[in-house]
């Protein structure tokens, strides 16, 4: 089974994450930068002494499949260890089982492709 | 007085000035996106703090009445008694206004060097503060030492066109003492900082190079023939040694950087800084092209062996190309194209001027090592050094200033 783990994390916690990831020999992420919002619902800031409304916040997103369930957990307590500060605005970890998996340049599909 | 030359010193004076802002795009552009705000932020607030001080007691500390040739005195507090239509003690050929002026701007850019190897870490209220003390224990006594009336190494016969010893050695090598005592950024070992805007470092290097033609040029005091000789070498050093530096890029990796040459020019200018007004032309081409080696040996040397955080080469770039600029003063200074030397160099068999140089050198690593871990015991009292270390990885522009430079990739922040 084909497990997609996605994790929405804050910026500061990047470097970590990667690290961490790296630690446990996960080869092979995706990262994007991405804008949310979950029960801390922004905050308000002033510029030039003008309160601003910052609803969106800026996060970051690793995306990274994995050949078994057990990956997937050990890939989740990788990144929760990591992005943990204790605060309101830590983020999610999402992960799904995805149907196919297929590498560009040598056309393997399935578990083959994710190496 | 003469309007010729009045108005030519103050449009150096504004020159100089430039040079503040454009290093804050050169070290702005060199640090990470997370840290360009602070970056940017410091050399700013420097540029308030510098002129607020130079004008209450800066000025007289510095060029007043001298006291054991190391420091002035109050006598011009605020500027009381500086006319603006009279000439001053050291120009009189100017108004005394225009001579403070133009010296308050090279009391803004000294500390504002500085900053270059904290960045990414330093407190900003412990670097303000530091700053404030800096000034009056290492700029202000430099300053009169070197070329305040009865400053001891003005007497002893060292000389320094432009500020190789008072601008650049001082705030090289204070540089580095801060920084040692700061530590390196966290995950120095294992993360590569990569230059987050290489046209601001470029921006910032041009602007450097425009400015300092008002630097050294201007230190003729006059619109004359000296201040052109100090034009043209000025030119030709930052240019020989952009070069030298582009050829030690491509041996070392096959390709000239941008990132390089631009630190090639500044570093030449640094060179020349102290000779510029003393030196034959034809020195200034080697001058220039030796100052890339050596400040490039020396960065890697201290990033590799010594392990030593100095983030965007302060002291390599500024102490050391100050150190060989001084050096290369002794070397190469003809007293015939200025009387203010009193010897010629050691090329030309007299090794006075060379000896002078050398003591220049070293009273002016003391004052700075001693003046800093002073100025740095003081404001410890007060506050930490270093922010946290969650504070550090967040990044300083959010941490210190509650603003971040650039919207996100996608735009949605804006």
């Amino acid at each position: 089974m084909m497990i997609k783990v996605e994790a929405i994390v804050r910026e500061e916690v990047f470097e970590d994450v990667k690290e961490a990831l790296n630690a446990i020999d996960v080869n092979g992420i995706t990262v994007s930068q991405v804008m949310g919002c979950g029960a801390q619902r922004g905050y308000k800031k002033l510029v030039r002494g003008t309160e601003v409304d910052v609803v969106m916040q800026p996060k970051i997103k690793f995306e990274i499949v994995v050949s078994s369930e057990e990956w997937e957990k050990k890939t989740i307590e990788a990144i929760q260890k990591a992005a943990y500060t204790g605060e309101v605005g830590d983020g999610k970890i999402f992960s799904y089982e995805i149907r196919t998996a297929t590498k560009i340049r040598t056309k393997e599909s399935g578990y083959d492709a994710l190496n | 007085m003469n309007s010729g030359d009045t108005g030519f010193i103050m449009i150096c004076a504004a020159l100089v000035f430039f040079m503040t802002p454009g290093l804050a795009f050169f070290y702005g552009g060199l640090v990470r996106r997370k840290n360009v705000v602070n970056t940017i932020m410091a050399c700013t607030a420097i540029m308030g703090l510098s002129v607020v001080m130079w004008v209450l007691f800066g000025y007289s500390l510095s060029f007043g009445t001298n006291h054991g040739g190391v420091i002035g005195d109050l006598k011009w507090f605020a500027l009381n008694g500086i006319k603006m239509d009279e000439a001053g003690p050291y120009a009189d050929n100017i108004p005394h206004l225009v001579y403070v002026a133009f010296q308050m701007m090279f009391a803004m850019i000294t500390p504002a060097l500085i900053t270059g190897s904290l960045v990414g870490r330093v407190k900003f209220k412990a670097l303000f503060f530091f700053i404030m003390l800096w000034s009056i224990i290492v700029y202000y006594p430099m300053a009169h030492m070197v070329w305040g009336q009865g400053g001891f190494l003005g007497e002893i016969g060292s000389v320094d066109f432009a500020g190789g010893n008072v601008v650049h050695i001082s705030s090289g090598v204070s540089a580095l003492v801060f920084s040692i005592i700061l530590g390196r950024r966290k995950g120095y070992e294992n993360t590569a900082y990569r230059v987050h805007n290489i046209p601001f470092v470029a921006l910032g290097a041009f602007i450097l190079w425009f400015g300092w033609f008002g630097f050294n040029a201007g230190s003729a005091l006059g619109a004359n023939g000296l201040a052109a000789h100090a034009f043209m070498t000025t030119a030709i050093a930052s240019a020989s040694a952009m070069l030298s530096w582009m050829i030690i890029d491509v041996i070392k990796d096959g390709k000239p950087t941008l990132v390089g040459a631009s630190t090639g020019l500044v570093v030449g200018l640094v060179a020349i800084t102290p000779g510029a007004g003393f030196v034959p032309i034809w020195s200034s081409f080697i001058i220039g092209a030796l100052v890339s080696p050596i400040c490039c040996f020396t960065i890697s040397f201290l990033k590799g062996k010594l392990k030593i955080d100095d983030a965007l080469d302060a002291f390599g770039c500024h102490g050391i190309g100050g150190i060989w600029g001084g050096i290369a003063t002794g070397l190469f200074a003809k007293s015939s194209i200025n009387s203010v030397a009193r010897w010629d160099g050691l090329v030309f068999g007299d090794v006075h001027l060379f000896l002078m140089q050398l003591v220049g050198i070293v009273v002016t690593i003391a004052v700075a090592v001693v003046g800093t871990l002073i100025c740095l015991g003081i404001v410890r009292l007060f506050t930490p050094l270093r922010v946290t270390d969650r504070e550090e990885k967040v990044g300083l522009d959010i941490s210190e200033h509650g603003e971040s430079a650039y919207p996100t990739f996608n735009g949605l922040d804006s």
